[in-house]
């Protein structure tokens, strides 16, 4: 896993990506060597990778094993990248279901003509990643397609990750009471990628929150080892992880609007183009819930790590109608917060 | 019908097309002035306006706003004065939140 | 002053729903009596469900939800002409997001993209003319939708367009005016109204006179309002207190964006750009005399409808509502979007079947959206 100079000399022709580097021949090869497995791979390592850990050896431990696609547009924003994304949701994806994230894999679909330099610098984003979260990439796949068929880049990541004996974090342990965390503001990731689109002609300061929570929930797990569940609140934003933690609970789950922890500039994007915060997707945000006498603890350990600083409680679980998701407003009024539907688009009126 | 959002006029970016910067809650984005042109533009400089669909439609008048939010005092302390009167004491009117209680 | 946050303030919104509560009690109108209060404005019938204001306010109000969301009374036939329009291979269509999922007869906006036309969304019609100049091998049109806060906005981009000389740009023009419907309302002999929380950002364009006719003529109370919870509940009370002492004036309680006399500068350009058609069809309403704009023949070379010959009046016009929808019936006030057969069971915000429920200021999906109908959610104390 060296991110130094490749040890050969440089053999990749010009500064894009050809049909030619999908054809199974050389320059296929120099191209997957060059910007891809010299950075994530050993030298020498095999095609397959073969993997071992004590974790498993665990009596009553268990595999856990994901799998995400990841198409954004632009594949550069600000506070992260595609490959960033790529590293940090799958991570997540393992991590909020209790399990601790070993090894990724990651698969390339390469438009025709993206260049190099984005590639290089979408790998070295998402070792660093791979580093900062502690888990590795161990093998991949390259596929170049004709311009047009697909927009610059997208990656697929796998993850396998070991959930540890008696850990159980699935959303139906969620019970009346327990009270709901967030471990940051909302909506970040979601305002930025809308500026940086540039449809909207819109600029901000506001960066993506895409982050790995790995650490942070190994945290709140050491603090409050009775934390019964947790999602990441990626596409769909906050309102629909909360809606699918309530459906599989069977409870009512009951927002303060006071309490949501939003920036003035998401707020601004949100007022601008009349969408709601509660459904702006994130990258590094998690809606946890724990044990009212816990979530003292859980709240202080979150604080205590970067992904958590600005963590705060919203809400609580109660026995009223399952599967609900309520909002009391500033003005103490009382709403639903439904599902989306499709996707949020800008409006005028 | 018809969002509209403050902003706050912070630069003339093009005074033949009648074009600025506006900046709503951190966020930039470059309005027509059409409607509130002045014939020296950097008059608008630092004025709130209301912004909808990338055109600021009124300058927002401080004064009138000023007043609004008199009256709505105004309702307060009538209202403050009738619960003292009932209480025979000063009703503090708060809002409550139950939910961050807990987590402290 | 930010002008947001001051008028978002729970304490002082606290003291008016007590002044408006006050009110109600002098007037003694109850949940089976009350006074009916239209918003005109879709924008305050998000609003009122955003922020919980229907269940704070006394049952002894009830809000009538008007017809002042553009896209709900869009006409059917329009959109399938907008249809027609954006799948013309040498178009780039340009909308804002609000009529993407408004279904046509054939299909929406979205289905169209889908389906392979260049259609985009776009925050500001300054956007689509950029397009155009970027395009220049391309027709660009801008589909020009909303009341008179949105049509300085196409005005002045025509106009802008025509300095230019930008000839692969047109507007696609279905600006309709606020007080012709609510003239139609009012002599409805159905409607039951005792007065109306008035349209704040059409009224920054047109003024407060526009709606002399409403006090002077039918002796009804309106106050134009801004769209803050605070602004609502103010603009509530001052209905009331109207109603209460038998006055009908026209008030602004938004005086802080809207001028007595409106916008000369938005007028002017209105003025100049466009002028009204004979008549305009009205999803649910019918067909209201002088309510819709068309583009001017000077400015001919900018309006689609003469470019792609779709012009208004040219084919069929009234189509006929889907099978069970009742829109017209709850745009009227007629019934409650709960009292449509069709609601939340052939007719959702994922399968809409009338256009109260697509966009998110029709009555319907605020209903559904926030659980309007829900009695098991109360005002928290």
């Amino acid at each position: 896993m060296n991110m130094t100079t490749p040890i050969k000399p440089a053999r990749l022709r010009g500064d894009r990506v050809t049909m030619a580097h999908g054809g199974g021949g050389k320059a296929m090869r120099d191209l997957i060597e060059e910007i891809f497995t010299d950075v994530f791979l050993p030298p020498g390592s095999e095609d397959q990778a073969r993997l071992t850990s004590d974790a498993l050896r665990e009596p009553g431990a268990q595999l856990a094993f994901t799998t995400d696609s990841f198409v954004v547009s632009p594949p550069e924003f600000p506070g992260g990248d595609i490959g960033k994304i790529a590293v940090c949701g799958t991570v997540n994806d393992l991590a909020v279901g209790g399990a601790k994230p070993l090894w990724l894999s990651a698969a390339f679909i390469i438009e025709e003509g993206c260049e190099f330099a984005l590639l290089r610098r979408i790998v070295a984003s998402m070792q660093a990643e791979a580093d900062k979260a502690g888990v590795r990439i161990v093998t991949g796949d390259t596929k170049v397609v004709e311009r047009g068929s697909a927009d610059k880049v997208f990656v697929t990541t796998a993850g396998v990750g070991v959930i540890p004996a008696r850990r159980d974090m699935r959303a139906e342990n969620i019970r009346p009471g327990d009270v709901a965390l967030v471990n940051g503001v909302l909506g970040d990731h979601g305002a930025t990628i809308l500026a940086a689109r540039g449809d909207m002609a819109l600029t901000t300061d506001i960066q993506s929150d895409c982050q790995s929570l790995n650490a942070l929930i190994e945290a709140v797990l050491q603090a409050a080892p009775n934390t019964r569940a947790a999602r990441d609140a990626t596409r769909g934003g906050v309102a629909s992880a909360l809606n699918e933690m309530a459906d599989a609970a069977g409870v009512q789950i009951e927002i303060d609007e006071t309490t949501l922890p939003l920036r003035p500039e998401v707020k601004g994007v949100c007022e601008v183009l009349g969408l709601d915060p509660l459904y702006l997707a994130n990258e590094g945000i998690l809606v946890l819930f724990v044990p009212a006498d816990e979530a003292g603890a859980a709240l202080a350990a979150m604080k205590s790590v970067d992904a958590g600083r600005n963590a705060t409680a919203i809400g609580r679980a109660t026995s009223g109608v399952a599967g609900r998701v309520t909002m009391s407003t500033l003005f103490g009024g009382q709403r639903l917060v439904d599902t989306l539907v499709g996707e949020q688009l800008p409006r005028i009126c | 019908m018809c969002l509209g959002i403050p902003g706050q006029i912070v630069e003339i970016t093009d005074a033949d097309r009648l074009m600025a910067m506006a900046d709503i809650s951190g966020v930039r984005r470059e309005v027509s002035v059409a409607c509130v042109a002045t014939p020296d533009l950097s008059d608008l400089l630092g004025k709130w306006a209301l912004i909808h669909v990338g055109f600021a439609m009124s300058v927002i008048d401080a004064d009138e706003a000023e007043k609004t939010l008199e009256a709505l005092r105004g309702l307060g302390e009538a209202q403050e004065t009738l619960e003292a009167m009932a209480e025979g004491t000063a009703a503090v009117i708060g809002h409550t939140s139950g939910v961050t209680e807990v987590a402290q | 002053m930010r002008y947001v946050e001051e008028f978002r303030d729970p304490v002082a919104a606290k003291a008016v729903l007590t002044a408006i509560e006050a009110v109600v009690e002098e007037i003694g109108a109850t949940a089976e009596d009350p006074v009916h209060i239209m918003e005109i404005c879709g924008g305050h019938t998000h609003a009122i469900f955003r922020y919980g204001l229907d269940r704070l306010t006394p049952k002894g109000i009830e809000f009538i939800h008007g017809p002042g969301c553009p896209v709900c009374v869009l006409p059917m036939s329009r959109i399938d002409e907008c249809v027609e329009i954006a799948e013309r291979p040498e178009v780039i269509f340009c909308t804002f997001g609000d009529a993407m999922r408004v279904p046509g007869t054939r299909k929406s906006l979205l289905q169209a993209k889908a389906d392979g036309a260049d259609i985009r969304m776009v925050y500001s019609p300054l956007d689509a003319l950029e397009i155009a100049r970027r395009n220049a091998e391309r027709e660009v049109v801008f589909f020009g939708l909303g009341f008179e806060t949105t049509t300085p906005s196409t005005a002045l981009s025509i106009q802008q367009a025509a300095r230019e000389s930008l000839s692969n740009f047109s507007v696609f023009c279905n600006h309709i005016t606020v007080p012709p419907p609510i003239k139609a309302l009012l002599d409805d002999p159905h409607m039951v109204l005792d007065g109306f929380v008035g349209p704040g950002h059409v009224s920054m364009v047109i003024g407060t006179h526009p709606y002399d006719f409403i006090a002077e003529t039918y002796g009804k109370p309106i106050v134009v309002a801004g769209f803050e919870p605070l602004d609502l509940l103010q603009s509530v009370l001052m209905v009331l207190r109207q109603i209460r002492d038998g006055r009908a004036e026209v008030e602004n309680q938004y005086a802080r964006v809207v001028p007595e006399h409106g916008n000369p500068a938005s007028l002017a350009a209105i003025e100049d750009v466009y002028e009204p058609r004979p008549t305009f069809e009205w999803r649910g309403l019918g067909e209201i005399d002088a309510s819709g704009l068309r583009i001017r023949a000077t400015y001919a070379a900018f309006d689609a409808e003469e470019k792609f010959a779709v012009g208004y009046g040219a084919g069929p016009r009234i189509v006929p509502e889907p099978e069970g929808c009742a829109c017209g019936q709850v745009m009227t006030g007629r019934i409650k979007p709960t009292g449509c057969p069709q609601y939340g069971t052939g007719c959702t915000p994922e399968m809409p079947l009338g256009a109260l429920m697509v966009s998110s200021e029709g009555a319907c999906a605020a209903y559904y959206q926030y659980g309007a109908t829900d009695d098991t959610l109360e005002a928290a104390e």
